[in-house]
């Protein structure tokens, strides 16, 4: 298609190519844009739900997003203190 | 009922400032009771546009921090009776403006006017945000180049999560003003078509400046183009657009420049 508006023309029609390269850049921006706080709410949920059973310090939750080109991942990485027992008793009185 | 229009672009050099001068000339040529308000502290050009740049005694920021009142800030045009200016500051620090500040503001200038116009700065930082903060409807300046409709993107995704009104949950209503167009290009495939951008963007089209020499010359008297050659093609394309934001159903064509005869032997562009 290219090769032929080249010849038709005598140079190239480059408004394609810059329609081509938005769609691609602002599908993957539309994308993270909404992400910070999707992540937040996670991670408060996450937080809550964990802690009506065990006592967490909240710093030590982090939940991370990635986006692949196949395959995207959600790792919720969280720390849980020393004596878990303790914990959850301390939770359970 | 007072209607709150944003001008806003993203990116800077687009033609926000020029838009806002044309329009808001164009609105109240039509008779409609028009006030454009800078937003831009320490880089205000509204006021250079309009030719009021000798006038300016208090802005925006006075009015903000209670040194001023309204009325004392406000200037009005010299040739347009209903068109009025609210200059903003160009010494001050653009965090002298605070939300409620702003809010305030622009409380009062609706019970003045029919339009309230405000010309956002470029970027997506406070100025720009606040610019936008309390407007009811946005006109998403953008030429048709890869890195203006990109940050137009950007602006539209603003405008439905930081405004007032999408945060109550309502939509501000958007519309696109393409600006510098050159019919020619986009057909030889040299420039983004307007159904190129409008697709990308998903936004309803309000106008179609074409590129002109207009309106550089209408800037440089200090006359917005409307006002200053009002049959040239910039100046027709900014009053259809005025019509259809008052509700009128005007047909969308890119309104052709008027060329003499040696400028058509001499080739498509003088300049």
């Amino acid at each position: 298609m290219m090769n032929l508006l080249r010849l038709i023309g005598g140079r190239t029609a480059s408004a394609p190519v810059a329609r081509e390269r938005l769609q691609i850049l602002l599908a993957h921006e539309r994308g993270l844009r909404g992400q910070p706080d999707l992540l937040g709410l996670l991670r408060t949920e996450i937080l809550a739900a964990v802690s009506r059973h065990i006592v967490l310090d909240p710093e030590k939750v982090i939940v991370r997003m990635e986006r692949g080109k196949h395959v995207s991942t959600l790792e919720v990485d969280i720390e849980v203190p020393h004596g878990i027992e303790t914990s959850l008793a301390a939770v359970a009185s | 009922m007072a209607k709150v229009l944003v001008v806003t672009s993203g990116k800077g050099g687009v033609g926000k400032t020029t838009s806002t001068a044309a329009l808001g000339a164009a609105l109240a040529q039509m008779g409609e009771k028009v006030v454009v308000v800078d937003f831009d502290v320490g880089l205000r050009n509204l006021d250079l546009v309009l030719g009021a740049e000798r006038r300016v005694v208090f802005d925006l920021i006075n009015v903000v921090q209670g040194v001023a009142k309204l009325s004392q800030a406000l200037i009005r045009d010299k040739r347009l009776e209903n068109l009025w200016l609210l200059p903003a500051s160009q010494t001050r620090d653009k965090d002298a403006l605070t939300d409620a500040g702003v809010g305030s503001i622009i409380a009062e200038l609706r019970t003045r006017f029919d339009w309230i116009l405000c010309d956002s700065p470029a970027g997506i930082e406070r100025g720009a945000m606040l610019a936008m903060r309390y407007a009811d409807e946005a006109i998403i300046v953008t030429n048709p180049e890869v890195s203006s409709v990109r940050d137009s993107d950007r602006i539209i995704g603003m405008l439905d999560s930081k405004t007032v009104k999408a945060e109550r949950g309502e939509r501000v209503e958007k519309h696109i003003l393409i600006t510098r167009y050159d019919s020619g290009r986009a057909s030889r495939g040299e420039m983004l078509s307007i159904d190129d951008i409008l697709d990308i963007l998903a936004t309803p089209l309000l106008g179609i400046i074409p590129e002109s020499q207009d309106v550089l010359r209408a800037s440089n008297v200090g006359s917005p183009v409307t006002l200053n050659n009002a049959a040239s093609a910039p100046a027709r394309a900014y009053t259809d657009a005025v019509r259809r934001l008052m509700g009128e159903a005007v047909n969308m064509t890119v309104p052709i420049e008027r060329r003499g005869l040696m400028n058509r032997l001499l080739g498509r562009r003088a300049a």
